[in-house]
């Protein structure tokens, strides 16, 4: 077989397309531009966080980095501390950057000696999240069961909008709601002192996250085999058991990840628990006392300070901190979401 | 166990988790009249329409209602366009080892997980402190901040990010839902890479790529903790007049409104018709979404 | 029946799948303005050989080539190989009709058009004249505005046929073109096969033995990947060489 010129001219010529090339560059950029957006994300946060973790002055002495060393970059005694602003005397100096700072139970960013102690806040978050997922976590995950295991078609049908309806509140209005009228209902039923606290927001904070839970649970407990719940049928089971004996315990997993999941969406939600919790830095297991979480604490707080103070670089460590916590969280989940669930229906 | 003990347990295990969703349609029915109820009788023209008044005190909300309406535009202006190229990028272009598609995906599953106020954080230590500042040191040398403030334009490229992760998993699952036949058809017919995406995967993905990108938009619209310190004001006399300027947002009137106003009692009344507005702008927006989704899998079917 | 040009051939031919080999060196030749029948059992690599003839396995992930394809005596696995210009010389037609969510003469104007035809008149003429070439025209003349999606099944597939020929493909490759028709449909399908092969040089893979009979001049049998035996078709059906043939084509496998 000989190669004929006529085909070698038109096959075995490469056309440049510059359409095709632009596109096809475009579009690449364009992704990686996506991707260099969601690093910096990480970068400029943590990034704003850094001054904190220097030492203040950039000449140290021997015997302080020798210390620095020791402890690592943050600790730095009280007393240093004094000596170094006395001594300098300079306007942004790192004035009580400890850990004891750090880990003390007073938050009074804007004091004349600022206190900087994370512990409330760190407990408000806590509470509130409790709260939440200890109200959502029993209505989302049986309302799934309900929906996935028991409902008749058209209750299904009638109850995935309103779900969505729930998931589309956008938190501010949630917030409001909690605010004006939820506060007013608990103060009564309890007869509380303060109207604002870690109860209201914590139930304020369910209504955003029973939709998660519930779409998650849903999606694990409607990926439970049918053959399964069939042969606990065919065992003389009833619905029932085999919902609470068969479909539950294989839908563990899944059901975890969204309890996690929604853990995390309480711990970063902002607006619920800025207007409902009254935002008094208390460290206190009273459920009916005021709290004020971490991310209320930035969203109150950045327009306010001047940037470039210790108190800034504070919210900016505080958002690192939710943001590797909610992190962490969403990672375990994916954890148990992709493998457990696999591993348990694939029988491998 | 006898019959009876399993009848009477078998009702309440039927019944409580009916119960708990019973629950739910309560909880959502009993919010929603809350609100409609509270802001309807003041929802007039002059109210929507009309400016704030004496100290917020009186008057409408048609500056936020503006501000909401630009920071929505630009950030879909932004946001749609980049996240369904990314998109297409990972389903169209980038094969399965691509690095680079795999650092998107693991990026795009974490930025899901991320709280909006850390976008918030992004937003400010980014756009404001260094592009904005940077932006300033280069171009005006009068020492004043021009681009270095919070602005309408950080606020809407931080919500943009907010949802690029919600745009570039809708438009790639609609993207999924163009069979594999379809590519080979075109590409068999000669047709490149791009006329078979331009011609064969984005017309038949479109309903699934706008349901993504309306929301995304929902979501944007009603997320108030990115924007409290990118760019939203507590009160403007008139309308931003350019990207630098700051702007009044429903959300953020909202909150306002009702925890740091002179006289919270006095101004229920545009709370609740501020939220009714707010509520029915984010409804009308799922509603399309789910109304477009529902015509999407009609057309499937037939 | 005297033979012809080569205008295809495989030498030495393999393709892997990861790790998995699916084609065991092939060689073969496919001739001018005849049909060349691909028969074996399910799996056994026919479609996957006819799919390396236009390069569409280039769109598998992990697929790997391995040994020569030539048309008139290019290499088209060659690096200097414009796959676009290939497939408009080498069409294909799918096991399961996949007909656009378009128009009939949108479907059929879909090929034109992406190489710049634009002009009205022109596209119409060859709207027509490749729906009469696949024997569709007189079915859909009055309304060629409607849906492709809505006509029958074997009506679909010729309407890709059609698509396929406004290309004006030299050669057709047809991936078990009539396994989803019924038989009034398939037989319309093995009509036209016979009166484009004056045109058209055609591949055409089957696990029918009886369409690779009526329909083909040369056929080739594949086994786990291997050809087992090619030859002119009336020979493989009367006096295979091969054992595995014989038992393939008087059904004690497969």
């Amino acid at each position: 077989m000989q190669q004929s010129p006529d085909i070698s001219n038109t096959l075995m010529k490469k056309r440049f397309r510059i359409g095709e090339f632009l596109a096809e560059k475009v579009i690449t950029a364009t992704a990686f531009l996506s991707f260099t957006f969601i690093v910096l994300i990480f970068v400029f946060v943590f990034r704003e966080t850094l001054p904190l973790f220097s030492p203040p002055e950039p000449v140290a002495t021997v015997e302080e980095l020798g210390e620095q060393e020791t402890y690592g970059d943050l600790v730095l005694t009280e007393a240093e501390q004094a000596a170094e602003s006395k001594e300098k005397n300079k306007d942004h100096v790192d004035e009580g950057v400890t850990v004891e700072n750090l880990a003390g139970d007073r938050w009074q960013p804007i004091s004349g000696k600022p206190k900087y102690g994370l512990l409330p806040l760190i407990v408000g978050s806590l509470k509130v999240s409790l709260i939440a997922v200890l109200l959502a976590a029993p209505i989302g995950i049986l309302a799934a069961l309900f929906t996935a295991a028991f409902a008749p078609k058209w209750a299904k049908e009638a109850l995935k909008p309103v779900i969505e309806i729930l998931a589309g509140f956008p938190s501010v209005v949630i917030g409001f709601f909690a605010l004006v009228v939820l506060a007013t209902y608990v103060q009564d039923t309890f007869g509380l002192q303060y109207r604002l606290n870690a109860f209201v927001g914590g139930v304020a904070m369910s209504l955003a996250v029973i939709p998660l839970i519930f779409t998650i649970s849903e999606d694990a407990i409607s990926a439970v085999p049918k053959s399964l719940t069939e042969a606990s049928l065919a065992l003389g089971a009833t619905r029932w058991q085999t919902a609470l004996k068969v479909i539950l315990p294989a839908a563990t997993p899944g059901i975890f990840a969204a309890v996690l999941l929604g853990i995390g969406r309480a711990f970063g939600e902002t607006m619920i628990v800025l207007m409902a919790t009254g935002n008094a830095a208390l460290t206190s297991a009273d459920p009916f006392e005021p709290v004020r979480t971490m991310s209320a604490t930035i969203g109150a707080e950045m327009a306010e300070v001047v940037f470039g103070e210790t108190h800034y670089h504070i919210l900016f460590l505080i958002g690192s901190i939710l943001f590797l916590f909610t992190f962490t969280l969403n990672a375990v989940a994916e954890i148990f979401v992709r493998q457990r669930l696999m591993k348990k229906f694939r029988g491998d | 166990m006898t019959k009876t003990k399993r009848n009477i347990l078998g009702a309440i295990a039927y019944s409580v988790p009916a119960f708990f969703a019973l629950m739910i349609v309560a909880i959502v029915l009993y919010v929603m009249t809350t609100i409609v109820a509270g802001g309807w009788g003041s929802l007039t023209m002059d109210f929507l329409l009309g400016a704030p008044e004496e100290g917020m005190t009186k008057g409408g909300i048609f500056p936020a209602i503006f501000g909401t309406f630009l920071l929505v535009v630009i950030m879909s202006v932004v946001g749609v366009p980049v996240g369904t190229m990314t998109a297409i990028y990972l389903s169209e272009y980038a094969s399965q080892r691509s690095v680079l598609a795999r650092l998107i995906r693991f990026a795009v599953n974490t930025l899901a997980g991320v709280p909006a106020i850390v976008f918030g954080l992004f937003g400010l230590g980014f756009f404001i402190q260094f592009v904005g500042a940077g932006v300033d040191k280069a171009l005006y040398d009068d020492g004043l901040l021009h681009w270095g403030q919070p602005n309408i334009l950080w606020a809407s490229l931080t919500m943009a990010l907010l949802t690029l992760p919600v745009v570039i998993v809708a438009v790639e699952e609609a993207i999924k839902t163009v069979p594999r036949e379809l590519r080979e058809a075109s590409l068999a017919l000669g047709a490149t890479k791009w006329q078979t995406i331009r011609k064969v995967v984005i017309p038949n993905s479109i309903t699934g790529m706008l349901t993504g990108g309306i929301l995304a938009v929902s979501r944007g619209a009603g997320e108030v903790a990115p924007i409290l310190f990118t760019g939203a004001a507590y009160f403007l006399p008139h309308l931003p007049g350019g990207l630098s300027d700051q702007f009044m947002e429903l959300g953020y009137h909202i909150y306002i409104m009702a925890t740091q106003s002179p006289d919270v009692e006095a101004t229920r009344g545009i709370q609740y018709a501020t939220t009714l507005v707010l509520l029915l702008l984010t409804f009308a927006l799922n509603f399309s979404a789910i109304f477009l989704r529902y015509r999407l899998r009609k057309r499937i079917i037939t | 029946m005297a033979k012809t040009d080569v205008r295809m051939k495989t030498e030495g031919l393999n393709i892997y799948y990861g790790p998995k080999q699916a084609i065991k060196n092939v060689t073969l030749d496919i001739f001018t303005h005849r049909v060349t029948a691909l028969i074996g059992p399910s799996g056994c690599g026919k479609s996957t050989y006819l799919r390396s003839l236009n390069r569409m396995n280039d769109l598998i992930e992990n697929a790997r080539v391995e040994g020569q394809v030539l048309l008139d005596g290019v290499n088209i696995y060659d690096r200097q190989v414009d796959v676009v210009e290939l497939r408009k010389k080498v069409g294909m037609i799918f096991q399961k009709s996949n007909p656009f969510p378009k128009s009939i003469f949108e479907n059929v104007a879909y090929g034109p058009r992406i190489n710049g035809m634009n002009d009205k008149k022109k596209l119409d003429e060859v709207v027509e004249r490749s729906l009469k070439q696949a024997a569709l025209w007189d079915e859909v003349k009055d309304d060629l505005g409607k849906s492709g999606l809505s006509l029958s099944g074997g009506q679909q597939q010729r309407l890709c046929i059609a698509r396929a020929l406004a290309v004006d493909p030299e050669i057709l490759l047809m991936d078990e073109p009539a396994s989803a028709l019924d038989p009034i449909a398939t037989a319309k399908i093995e009509e036209l096969v016979y009166e484009l092969k004056n045109t058209y040089t055609i591949v055409i893979v089957t696990h029918n033995m009886q369409q690779a009979a009526r329909v083909s001049d040369y056929t080739g049998f594949f086994y786990m990947g291997e050809l087992i035996e090619f030859d002119e078709t009336k020979k493989i059906f009367t006096v295979p060489a091969k054992k595995q043939t014989e038992d393939y084509i008087t059904g004690r496998f497969g």
